[in-house]
């Protein structure tokens, strides 16, 4: 469907306009991208805007607690294979950013839009997509965010009315108590590492079962739903049984089933497995995330983790010991202000490595390994942990604004 | 408590184990075995019965819903009221500590039983949620350095006759009554708001535990280097608001 038949109203075009020159202004002052306040401006002109910027696309949303920006990105190079993709590629992702990601598309017939998931059930009701992609949902910045189950609670209130095609993880029980409202889902069975966000039933509360990778509850018959597509090592099984190999830049487990995800609503817009997969090769860092660079003679491999979730998907997949590891943690508004969530994170897993410690809250850090029994050196910056750190490529893990520090100091 | 070994109760972490506060059971864990002492470390979920041969039971915060589910599961049991006849130390945060209480208001909005072990009631607050680094001073009797920790709460705490306040607070909201007090306690029973996890800000607390569990006045010194370090910069964060 889309095209661009219907030409924007007036109203809507001059929103657009005002919109990019104050992008454009914020981008003259140095202040960042300009994503988000261009779009700021753009709705406080017509709210409509959104709706209206949508409606000549091919909506694709993508929401999570993690990998979501990963995710957005592979599933717009899947449908590049069919069409020109629109899509809020650095991770601005709720409602202005997304209203500047979609006016600077006007040539687009898709858009693949990553949304928060605190303003999924209202973007979704805006811009009417014909897929959603849920991958998980897990504890995050607690001290600001929702309860995750109250957030699972409102995608399904929000997502039960909606025509739109719901691409889910059966692996998720807190995913699938969200998308089986819908009337028109498609399951993946895409994994899910972290398992203490859902010991709890979603609907009526019961402990929750967990035999091997199946799931139900044991008192009112909630349980994980037949999946048709499937993450099997490192092939992707489609619902006719075949199956395509993974060949990703990008590394990790999470990242295998982010690809799963992206084939199955790939398929959903006519683009088969291989091509999907094909072109999700190309993709080597999402937003810096996985990038490696070089600082002070030394690669470092540099790796987002903002909860307890992502630390334990990204230690999964970085190099066995003795790679050594720096780890950086802030605890920034964006991050939320609380770092109990430390303990958590199973750190016992970094056993072996050698240990660095940096970022605001590296005292926290420091109580957290010395109780974990680990040996460690707490350092000023990522300058002393690189120097101090034994030969080899160094992965580095950071949660958000930490990464945002170390991508300003490392020049990427 | 059998001469060498130490019976640590870690209750609900399928529950009430949302707020990072298993840090308390892994902090008084490693202090005990850096004493020489054998841990068994014991997490039940709620599924699970109490056991009531505990030295020490930790419970921790939660979602209000969970929270509302481990009262009706605890109180059902029993175990952990019988462990607490036998003598046992019981040390809970945020929502386990209103559980230990008399009632609290639920997710429903109603009022839900507690377990009455320790003499204290709470409310929801009708201002701002409490948030933040607190500082506060721990009851004299307790002879214990300065209590520093995370508060993340809506509840607010009354003590009745028989519970102590825990601490008198500086910086912070604690209980949120508006009398100053941060958490409760009776002799063997302790209760309060305080994350970060709180052991993690305080290990003194998990060394008192530790000693009330096996009935001695002092241990042996382990190294507090990092711990410190922490404190110092908690005491001062909390004490020059941003
Ligand atoms: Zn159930």
């Amino acid at each position: 469907m889309a095209g661009n038949t219907d030409p924007l109203s007036p109203r809507a075009k001059l929103a657009v306009t005002a919109g990019r020159a104050a992008a454009a202004a914020s981008r003259a002052v140095g202040r960042g991208s300009g994503s988000v306040i261009g779009g700021k401006v753009a709705l406080r002109l017509d709210p409509d805007l959104l709706a209206r910027l949508a409606q000549h696309l091919d909506v694709v949303l993508v929401s999570a607690t993690n990998g979501k920006t990963t995710t957005t990105r592979l599933i717009a190079e899947a449908l590049r294979a069919s069409g020109p993709v629109v899509s809020n590629a650095l991770g601005a992702n709720m409602p202005a950013g997304i209203t500047s990601a979609l006016a600077g598309g006007s040539d687009a017939k898709y858009g693949v839009i990553e949304v928060d998931e605190k303003y999924l059930a209202g973007v979704a009701r805006d811009v009417t997509p014909k897929a959603i992609a849920l991958l998980n949902l897990s504890r995050d910045q607690l001290d600001r965010a929702a309860e995750t189950r109250m957030l699972a609670e409102k995608w399904r209130e929000g997502l039960a009315g909606s025509k739109a095609l719901v691409v889910a993880n059966a692996d998720d029980p807190l995913i699938v108590w969200a998308a089986s409202s819908s009337a028109n889902v498609v399951w993946v069975a895409a994994g899910q590492e972290w398992k203490d966000d859902a010991w709890s039933c979603p609907s009526c509360g019961g402990v929750m079962q967990r035999p091997g990778d199946d799931w139900f509850c044991g008192e009112c018959g909630f349980r994980r739903p037949t999946p048709s597509w499937a993450l099997s090592g490192d092939h992707v099984l489609d619902p006719h049984g075949s199956a395509w190999p993974i060949k990703l830049q990008l590394p990790g487990r999470a990242n295998k089933a982010n690809a799963t995800t992206s084939a199955a609503v790939a398929a959903a817009f006519g683009v088969p497995p291989q091509v999907a997969l094909e072109r999700m090769y190309e993709v080597q860092a999402v937003a810096g995330r996985y990038d490696v660079v070089s600082f002070m003679d030394r690669e470092l491999r540099l790796l987002l983790a903002k909860n307890p979730a992502g630390w334990l998907e990204t230690f999964s997949l970085i190099d066995p010991p003795p790679t050594p590891v720096i780890l950086s943690v802030n605890a920034r508004g964006a991050d939320g202000t609380d770092t109990s969530w430390l303990w958590d994170v199973d750190y016992t897993r970094l056993a072996g490595h050698p240990i660095f410690v940096i970022g605001d809250r590296k005292l926290d850090l420091a109580v957290r390994l010395e109780v974990a029994g680990l040996d460690f050196q707490v350092c000023e910056n990522v300058d002393e942990a690189v120097r101090k750190a034994p030969p080899g490529r160094i992965e580095v893990i950071a949660n958000y604004t930490a990464f945002q520090d170390l991508r300003r100091r490392v020049g990427n | 408590m059998s001469d060498n070994s130490l019976r640590l109760v870690w209750i609900y972490p399928d529950l009430l184990s949302t707020y990072g506060d298993q840090g308390n059971a892994l902090v008084v864990e490693r202090r005990a075995r850096q004493r020489r002492l054998d841990v068994q470390r014991l997490d039940v979920r709620s599924d699970q019965q109490i056991p009531t041969s505990g030295d020490i039971y930790l419970i921790g915060g939660g979602e209000d819903r969970p929270q509302r589910l481990a009262a009706e599961r605890l109180r059902r049991d029993g175990g952990l009221n019988r462990a607490v006849a036998n003598g046992a130390i019981v040390f809970s945060v945020c929502a386990g500590y209103q559980i230990l209480g008399h009632e609290f208001i639920n997710d429903l909005g109603e009022r839900e039983q507690g377990l009455g072990l320790l003499d204290v009631v709470s409310t929801r607050g009708e201002g701002e949620r409490c948030v933040g680094d607190v500082l506060a001073d721990i009851d004299p009797e307790l002879n214990l350095p300065p209590l520093t920790g995370f508060e993340n709460h809506q509840g607010v705490t009354h003590l009745g006759q028989t519970a102590r306040p825990f601490a008198k607070v500086r910086f912070g909201k604690g209980n949120g009554v508006g009398d100053g007090y941060e958490g409760a306690w009776n002799d063997t029973v302790f209760g309060t708001y305080m994350h970060g996890p709180v052991m993690a800000r305080n290990p003194h607390i998990a060394d008192l535990l530790i000693k009330l569990a096996l009935d001695v006045n002092a241990l042996p010194p382990v190294n507090d280097h990092w711990y410190e370090a922490l404190r110092q910069e908690r005491i001062a964060a909390a004490t020059q608001p941003a």
